[in-house]
């Protein structure tokens, strides 16, 4: 089939971009959706052009690399997706795809549909750990963890960091990401020692970094390509006003 | 705790927090608006006046405002922020399946507040300035004023008046509709249970507040000009 | 041929290592302060190391290609990871664990260092547990384990099917928490070039700026490899498509040997070849072959729908050719049965490469439900891939490469030949013998990360506490620097016709062909001659548009592939080298009269370990001979 591509063109963090439209002859529906750019870069670099830059790595939706905006949806089309799963079968011949790239002030694009997604490093190097050396843990079941907690845990921790909370929030907020993990750290008996700290430091990190703040509309939660729920946001602020009304730091 | 005013999470409790409080005004509000559905308005002028010369209401007046103020002023601030975290926009908007009254929140509010200048220039600014008629139930030893008067001289006047407050009520009840169960979620009084059961009885709130309010211009419009 | 000393202290096996940190040499805190380490790579050896390390009082400075540490592949390990705790009261213990991994192995792994893995293995889930790691619990709150292929206890501890992911999150969080203190800096989107080495010892390394695309230069006391496999060789693999030998290759080039460069495992379960567009293959956890059973049609050429073929008709070819253990064989058995069922023409799908996954007996005896609750994320992943619903119809499978056992030669120490230089996790060649097992892979990287560098590098260390660290202006850096930057832009002035990822498809498909699942001579020496050519027309026809200085994902994958290349020759010449069947490495010249693979202990019961010599000579093979002397060498057997 045939497709027509309106990508973002950007040549680095400074540049001005603007969209490119491109055709593509000969597109397989079995073709993953990176594939297919993968064989749009093949066909430009022998023309002469200047491929498209786009980040994807492990193509099993686990490595959080890909930040593609397609057609109004972080990761495109389909739920619980990552872009490296999404298949051309998706789309019908002569149908028109925009790509863009994650729009956040805290991910400031690099170059086309790279993004820099450092901010949610500096966010996680505020408090999302647990501070324990190696050599002195205790042995795993000194605390037990019931299976129910565990595996609510395991939901929030699912994340895998990609930004599409981000991108598809209204305010461009990074509330998602945070509440994961605060909440992943607070279900478990290793991670509530610090838990208020945490909560206090990482959501200062994600408001200087320039996001927005959670108005609550569940987009992010549509989007996750995790599944992951905004009942973690709810625990977040609870975890955050019962440390701002409790720590005295 | 001081980093709590002006963190993401501290404007939106306030934000809640004045929400839930407005939300309770709301009840008491209806329910004294309910009295003007029954006998000739005595009942709705006694409670009035008994409202407004409460020396509680004096102190519960400048609270109420400050509600207001507050759930306003931090609406605007934090939804300009908001615009800033995103300063080049998508050109397709997000389709993401989210309810359309959570993300035009502002708006809403926007046009509730247009709503109620218009509601507060035809009543409260009347009754607290004293244009409102006299009115006694006891034969003139005490005078009321005749708000229920005022109320029914309004609806059955002018009928694209009766259309304002029906118009008023639809945008309060799509706030409502997202403000109420987001109150909760904001102030961490949720959980992935409690989300599905406080959207219907957010719903059920929204559609008891807005019908009532709506129910009451349709009621004397029926009564008196059809 | 020298031999080669892996430095293996004496005594006892199950005393070596503690005996080893009694008596190793210690740096005194304050002057660890005053040491520098560079860490390369923040997979689960990486992340672990860099953040024990710095935890310990040195300054760490991490590296990584990708935007963030948390993107490393080890994130996409699903199955678990073994260790030997006995949480099932089924008879595991520290001995059974290191018996498990030498005969999974095939007898071709080092014993000290395979002890000393197990050894360990307990202490890395305590870790990963108080860093947040949310194993799976059993309802009373203990952990809960699961059984993987090739042994008989239940071990394996496991988050979903998604383990590697959260034990390398914890790990990346223990990293991310030394950032914050200052003791780690973190180098994101940065591409090591080369290493540096100063009067023999590594000193550091050069890298290449992935954004700005200015080339850094950076020094310190020791360096730590903990870059990954390179299954990537074969273009399609499981791995993720960015995975790559570049560092590996770049120590070898400058003196660090190569061990069993040929033991690459190929997984038996991973969603076959659909198209020839395809940039990856998909991995189906070996878990789900405790359920699922493996069958091809008895007629050949067969074409009918799964469903329509009944029970008598249909192969199921490993509970024929293995029926004490079935369709849980380890990885190389179940990989090589299925080929062969292929090549005779038994094969299903389009292209005849695949065989059937059957879930259709679970399903009957257990219910969907129950099914869906122990795979339910794979079932889901194969369908947003194929299409197909694994519910209703067969899965099909194919092998596809996916861990290599094969890497940098390393001592006791996990130390390379280039004093100073050291290569942990799956960079390293050490612990798997010729053939890894399951929930071994993630084990073996946090083992070295966490519990075996922190004391061996200090044990290098301590003799470097009044060393400073040498000036990144030194001649050396200064010339590694120039070489890297010639070869950058050696790719673009070549200005050919074809894109470093058409050299690299074509590479991998020599490489699967004679150089895959099963291998002989003729085909080997077949393959010596096409990656050769191959070789000639990438330097003289390569296309690569852009420019050094600025983002060029292009340039990235020229400088990959141009190692690939070099590592593929190498490959070939160890699997020629080594003439016996063992583990991954099957050689069709060497199998017994039922067609099993058939070591040949008395030549080959050694590490090859290969020696650069120069673009234009031959490597030199260098030889470390295996004793083993706590267990006995037998025919590994599965029937």
């Amino acid at each position: 089939m045939k497709i027509k591509l309106n990508i973002w063109k950007q040549a680095n963090a400074k540049a001005k971009g603007k969209f490119e439209k491109y055709e593509l002859d000969g597109v397989d529906t079995e073709m993953s959706f990176l594939e297919m750019l993968d064989s749009l870069n093949e066909k430009l670099i022998k023309e002469g052009k200047e491929p498209v830059a786009f980040e994807h790595d492990c193509h099993e939706a686990i490595c959080g690399c890909c930040s593609l905006y397609i057609n109004g949806h972080p990761h495109g089309p389909g739920s619980e997706t990552a872009t490296c799963q999404v298949h051309m079968r998706s789309f019908k011949d002569g149908d028109t795809i925009t790509i863009e790239p994650w729009r956040a002030k805290g991910f400031p694009v690099l170059k086309d549909l790279m993004v820099d997604r450092n901010a949610f490093d500096k966010i996680m190097s505020a408090g999302g750990f647990v501070s324990i050396d190696a050599g002195q843990a205790p042995d795993a079941n000194a605390n037990l963890v019931g299976k129910i907690d565990a595996d609510k845990a395991f939901d929030a921790a699912a994340c895998i960091g990609c930004g599409a909370c981000v991108a598809a929030c209204k305010n461009s907020s990074a509330t998602l990401f945070v509440a994961a993990k605060v909440s992943q750290l607070a279900l478990l008996p290793q991670g509530k020692v610090e838990a208020k700290r945490r909560a206090l430091n990482m959501v200062a990190k994600m408001d200087e970094l320039g996001f927005g703040s959670c108005t609550n509309t569940g987009a992010c939660e549509v989007e996750c390509p995790k599944g992951i729920g905004i009942d973690f946001i709810a625990k977040l602020n609870r975890e955050y006003l019962c440390a701002s009304f409790s720590e005295s730091e | 705790m001081s980093k709590f005013f002006t963190s993401s999470i501290g404007q939106k409790f306030f934000m809640s927090i004045t929400g839930l409080f407005l939300m309770m005004f709301l009840i008491v509000h209806l329910i004294l608006n309910s009295l003007l559905l029954f006998g000739d308005g005595e009942l709705f002028n006694q409670a009035a006046n008994f409202m407004s010369s409460n020396p509680i209401m004096k102190i519960v007046e400048p609270v109420l405002a400050l509600g207001f103020i507050v759930h306003i002023v931090y609406a605007s601030y934090i939804t300009l922020k908001n615009q800033m975290a995103r300063p080049q926009k998508y050109k397709v908007a997000n389709k993401a399946k989210a309810s359309w009254a959570s993300k035009n929140m502002y708006i809403l509010g926007g046009l509730v507040f247009v709503f109620l200048v218009i509601h507060l220039a035809n009543f409260f600014w009347k009754i607290k300035f004293g244009t409102v008629a006299a009115i006694s139930y006891d034969g003139g030893q005490t005078e009321l004023h005749d708000v229920y008067g005022l109320v029914v001289g309004l609806f059955k006047g002018w009928w694209w008046y009766d259309a304002l407050y029906i118009a008023g009520a639809i945008f309060l009840f799509l706030h409502l509709t997202h403000g109420f169960w987001s109150a909760f979620q904001t102030i961490g009084w949720d959980n992935d249970k409690w989300i599905s059961r406080l959207k219907v009885i957010a719903y059920i709130y929204a559609v008891i507040i807005a019908g009532g309010f709506a129910f009451i211009p349709l009621f004397f419009l029926v009564k008196y000009v059809v | 041929m020298s031999k080669l000393d892996a430095k293996i202290p004496e005594g006892p096996l199950a005393e070596k290592w503690s005996k080893y940190k009694a008596t190793q040499k210690l740096v005194s805190p304050n002057n660890r302060k005053k040491l520098d380490i560079i860490v390369v790579g923040t997979g689960i050896a990486g992340a672990p190391a860099a953040a024990s390390l710095a935890e310990m009082g040195y300054n760490v400075k991490v590296f990584c290609f990708q935007d963030s540490a948390r993107r490393a592949h080890s994130v996409a390990a699903q199955g678990g990871i073994n260790a030997a705790r006995n949480n099932k009261n089924d008879g595991d213990s520290v001995d059974r664990l290191f018996y498990d991994t030498i005969k999974g192995g095939d007898f071709r792994a080092r014993e000290a260092n395979v002890y000393r893995l197990a050894e360990v293995s307990s202490d890395v889930i305590d870790q990963l547990t108080a860093q947040g790691v949310p194993f799976a619990r059993e309802y009373g709150g203990t952990l809960a384990n699961r059984t993987f292929g090739g042994v008989q206890v239940s071990r394996t501890n496991y988050a979903q099917g998604q383990t590697g992911q959260q034990i390398l999150l914890g790990s990346y969080s223990a990293l991310k928490r030394q950032v914050a203190l200052g003791k780690v800096k973190m180098f994101g989107r940065q591409q090591m070039l080369d290493v540096v080495v100063i009067d023999g010892k590594a000193r550091g390394i050069i890298t290449r700026n992935l954004v700005t695309g200015e080339m850094e230069r950076h020094a310190a006391h020791a360096v730590v490899l903990a870059t990954g496999g390179y299954g990537t060789i074969y273009y399609l693999s499981t791995l993720a498509v960015q995975s790559n030998a570049s560092a590996a290759m770049q120590a070898y080039r400058k003196g660090a040997f190569f061990g069993n460069p040929s033991f690459i495992q190929i997984h038996p379960t991973c969603i076959p070849v659909l198209n020839e567009y395809q940039s990856k293959l998909t991995l189906m956890s070996e878990s789900l072959r405790n359920d699922g059973r493996i069958w091809v049609p008895k007629a050949e050429g067969d074409k009918r729908k799964p469903k329509d073929i009944p029970d008598e008709e249909r192969d199921y070819f490993l509970e024929r050719r293995y029926p004490a253990f079935g369709n849980l064989v380890p990885r190389d058995v179940a990989s090589r049965a299925a080929k062969e069922r292929c090549d005779n023409g038994f094969g299903v799908g389009k292209t005849g490469l695949a065989v059937y996954l059957d879930f259709r007996d679970a399903l009957a005896k257990q219910g969907k439900k129950v099914i869906k609750g122990k795979y339910g994320n794979l079932f889901a992943m194969y369908e947003k891939i194929t299409g197909e619903v694994p519910y209703e119809t067969p899965m099909m499978i194919y092998p596809a490469g996916h861990y290599t056992m094969g890497g940098l030669w390393v001592d006791y120490n996990l130390q390379t030949t280039i004093p100073g230089l050291f290569a942990i996790g799956e960079a390293n060649f050490s612990d798997h013998g010729a053939n890894r097992l399951g929930a071994n892979s993630l084990l073996q990287g946090a083992a070295d990360g966490y519990f075996v560098a922190p004391y061996t590098v200090s044990n290098y260390l301590a003799d470097e506490i009044s060393t400073k660290v040498p000036s990144t202006d030194s001649p050396e850096f200064v010339e590694a620097e120039n070489e890297a930057k010639a070869i950058l832009d050696k790719f673009l002035s070549i200005n050919g016709t074809q894109t470093a990822s058409s050299f690299h498809k074509r590479l991998g498909h020599i490489m699967w062909t004679y150089a895959g699942m099963q291998r002989n001579e003729e085909g080997l020496k077949k393959a010596q001659e096409l990656i050769g050519e191959l070789k000639k027309e990438f330097w003289s026809d390569l296309k690569i548009p852009g420019k050094t200085d600025e983002i060029n994902q292009e340039l990235e994958k020229a400088s990959r592939v141009a190692d690939f290349i070099d590592l593929a020759i190498l490959i070939v010449n160890d699997a020629l080298n080594r003439k016996e069947s063992c583990g991954a490495h099957f050689r069709e010249e060497s199998r017994s009269e039922g067609g099993e693979a058939m070591r040949i202990d008395d030549k080959y019961s050694f590490v090859a370990a290969w020696e650069y010599h120069g673009e234009e000579k031959e490597p030199k093979l260098h030889k470390e001979e295996l004793k083993f002397e706590n267990v006995e060498v037998k025919v590994r057997s599965y029937k």
